[in-house]
């Protein structure tokens, strides 16, 4: 089982408070023009769509009331962060989703526009912008009612910021979902040593294993971020038949849902931002929906 | 152009390539496009459309034939006409279109006969509850129905009469930035259609197949099928198939109300000729002939056949059946004779990047099973169920559908090959092998669970 799939996000070029590394950025350059190639590198993102796209579609169907008919997702909006060439943007767009997809690697937005391009239901659906999570942020307050953000935060500098940006922009009661990878003793013989030096499936470097988050880290900042932790799941990958399932143990990959507090910092159970956290995020700290 | 052709293996497709961006850009695109408007491609483009998951989709049919009008059904019947099995009603009710069958007319049979010219050897299908084995359904009636369900989905599904295309220009498997990934079409008019997936449903000599150049194992039978529509000598309760294996082909009559049956005779191309031109009387006179005539047998065989039928009913009492005996001909409907030349077919994929092929466009067999278009309807009903999860989803619709190919392919190689294996193994006078099939079907007949797996087999 190993842990393939992360080469989706690209971190902002900002400046303090940044949640990009620079680094990592220039790991994906090489391979902005890959993404569609669905038998190559990007592979095993591209079949990861088989269990995130009911994932997300399924939750936010039972959340909702009304379900629009061969529309599932329509009205709702979507911020895909680290949206790559579109793989999953696509998709949500096709489900009817109002989706914007943000990257801070140019050559990845120009990829994910071009794809897009040839479909008029998608080209009107989504849009792309070359951006940093942070330099939306006070153009876009509380204005998403899903942000997704799958194999994004493992190559996220500062965790803390990003999960504090997300919340800026994410409506009251809206979802965040996240999928990424553990930071265990398996994870970094399969995901790292397996994956990318013996058998290649990951390019070499394209990981880094202090930088993996275990989901107890993960559920601790985003609790005491105004987030309510709803869900979280394991999910593993088969490099024989190239797909991903569900699985008991969050030892490797990991899937989590969970819901902003509602507008007067009701319903999670951290309560209200505190201090240092409406300071760090640069737009006022409105509690309005 | 030519340069973007990187060589990608055997599945690279000689013609021309996709289009620049610009000039596709004004082709309208569709999600599907169904080529055929048979009753497969119709069925296939009513079952996506009436898909709830497809709700927001653009579909299209290309039929080259005129859109026929079926508000109302002749008083004669017609000549062509199909078995349906159970699983085929299901499918087709499943968007609406059997109640509309069963509003204008079909005949539904609880028991089907089959036996052999040259022995006695005879297996009787029926169900042991007093469901329809299937039922013998006018293409007409089916068309109609089908129609109906088509123009309730309009909205959806747009479909286009007289209309032939005449070439594909198909999308190279991965995708390069600055060509289009659909499959383009030109229509025999000059218009252009651009899809996310092109269904096949164009018959056995598929264009779609051989432009997207798969390969199709076929093979022209020395026969043809002369169909016609009888009129029996007394009203019964025509609730049998029957069906007898002539040396010379099987000949099948297939009930369609109390006094008029279809009759579906597989016969030399010579003496489908003849029966084609011969006086009605005599066309009469061979039918019944044909089902009555022990002219076949010889006493070796019968010896050998009564032989085993005695150690049959030693070892299982209840293993030998009563046989009922065939109702006769009186009349047949004038101008309702027709012949066509039979063959068998079966395509080595049924997909393609942004392809599929379905119904006889992917496998043809001969009658004497009378599956064929069950084949097709349940090619749809497994492809639509692919489709439609692949819709909600949010996939590309026309990602190479593998999984649901490789089930249909598992079926169908199976019972195409085992009906090919039945017209061959029937098609001969030579005592060794008549003796084998006679056992054969008289073990068949005795062991009630081969029985019932045939007919699961079948989709009885």
């Amino acid at each position: 089982q190993l842990s393939l799939f992360r080469l989706t996000v690209k971190r902002p070029f900002s400046t303090s408070h940044s949640s990009v590394d620079a680094k990592e950025i220039k790991k994906f350059q090489l391979l902005a023009h890959k993404w569609w190639d669905e038998e190559g590198e990007y592979s095993a993102l591209h079949s990861m769509n088989d269990i995130r796209v009911p994932f997300i579609r399924d939750t936010l169907l039972s959340m909702s009331s009304n379900y629009l008919r061969g529309n599932p997702l329509s009205g709702v909006k979507i911020l895909d962060v680290g949206c790559g060439g579109g793989l999953l943007s696509e998709p949500l767009g096709r489900l009817g989703a109002s989706v914007t997809g943000i990257d801070p690697l140019e050559d990845n937005i120009r990829t994910a526009d071009q794809h897009k391009s040839f479909d008029p239901v998608l080209a009107k659906r989504i849009r792309y912008k070359s951006s940093s999570l942070e330099e939306i942020v006070e153009e876009s307050m509380e204005t998403f009612d899903v942000i997704v953000a799958s194999e994004v935060v493992e190559h996220v500098a500062d965790l803390e910021t990003f999960i504090k940006c997300c919340s800026q922009v994410l409506k009251p009661e809206g979802s965040l979902f996240i999928t990424t990878i553990n930071k265990t003793q398996l994870s970094y013989v399969l995901g790292i040593v397996v994956a990318e030096k013996i058998m290649g499936i990951v390019p070499e470097g394209t990981h880094e294993w202090e930088k993996f988050v275990p989901p107890e880290e993960l559920e601790h900042i985003l609790e005491s971020n105004g987030f309510s932790v709803k869900t979280v799941k394991g999910m593993l990958y088969n490099p024989l038949s190239g797909s991903w399932s569900w699985t008991e143990s969050t030892s490797l990959n990991y899937a989590v849902h969970a819901v902003k507090s509602g507008a007067q910092g009701q319903s999670g159970p951290t309560g209200t931002p505190s201090e240092t956290d409406i300071q760090q995020c640069s737009a006022t700290a409105a509690t309005a929906g | 152009g030519r340069a973007l052709l990187a060589p990608v293996g055997p599945r690279v497709r000689a013609g021309p390539r996709a289009p620049l961006r610009s000039t596709a850009s004004a082709a309208p695109l569709y999600d599907v496009v169904v080529s055929g408007g048979g009753m497969v491609g119709s069925a296939m483009a009513a079952a996506l459309g009436h898909d709830i998951h497809f709700h927001d989709k653009k579909i299209a049919l290309l039929e080259a034939g005129p859109r026929k009008e079926y508000d109302h059904m002749p008083d004669g019947y017609s000549n062509r006409v199909s078995s349906i099995s159970p699983g085929s009603a299901t499918l087709l009710s499943s968007f609406g279109a059997w109640d509309h069958v069963c509003s204008l007319r079909l005949k539904p049979f609880r028991r089907m006969q089959v036996w052999d010219a040259c022995s006695e050897a005879m297996i009787i299908f029926e169900k042991d509850d007093l469901d329809d084995m299937g039922y013998i359904v006018e293409n007409d009636v089916i068309m109609s129905a089908l129609t109906k369900q088509l123009d309730a989905v309009a909205d959806r599904v747009e479909v286009f009469y007289r209309s032939r295309a005449v070439g594909y220009t198909w999308p190279l498997p991965s995708h390069s930035c600055d060509t289009s990934p659909w499959v383009q079409i030109e229509l025999a008019d000059g218009r252009r259609l651009q899809t996310k997936l092109l269904i096949g449903a164009d018959g056995h000599n598929s264009v779609v197949r051989k432009e997207a150049e798969i390969k199709n194992i076929e093979h022209q039978y020395d026969q043809s099928a002369v169909v016609a529509t009888l009129h029996l000598s007394e009203a019964t309760d025509n609730n049998v198939a029957w069906q007898r294996f002539l040396p010379t082909g099987p000949i099948a009559l297939l009930p369609l109300s109390d006094t008029a049956s279809s009759l579906v005779w597989s016969t030399s191309h010579e003496h489908a000729s003849e029966l084609l031109a011969m006086d009605e009387e005599s066309f009469v006179d061979s039918i019944n002939s044909a089902f009555w005539s022990n002219i076949n047998h010889s006493d070796f065989i019968d010896t050998a056949g009564a032989m085993f039928r005695s150690a049959i009913s030693l070892l299982k009492p209840s293993g030998t059946a009563v046989r009922q005996l065939p109702p006769s001909v009186a009349e047949v409907d004038p101008e309702s004779r027709a012949m066509f030349p039979l063959g068998m077919g079966h395509a080595t994929e049924y997909v393609q990047h942004r392809v599929a092929l379905i119904g006889d466009a992917a496998h043809r067999v001969h009658p004497l099973a009378g599956q064929g278009v069950n084949l097709g309807f349940g090619d749809i009903a497994c492809l639509a169920h692919h489709l439609s999860a692949a819709a909600f989803n949010g996939s590309d619709l026309g990602k190479d559908p593998r999984q649901w190919s490789g089930e249909r392919q598992r079926h169908n190689v199976s019972l195409i090959a085992a009906t090919d294996v039945l017209k061959r193994l029937y098609s001969t006078r030579l005592a060794p092998l008549v003796l084998l099939r006679t056992w054969g079907l008289q073990a068949t007949n005795a062991l009630p669970p081969v029985k019932v797996r045939i007919s699961l087999e079948w989709g009885l």
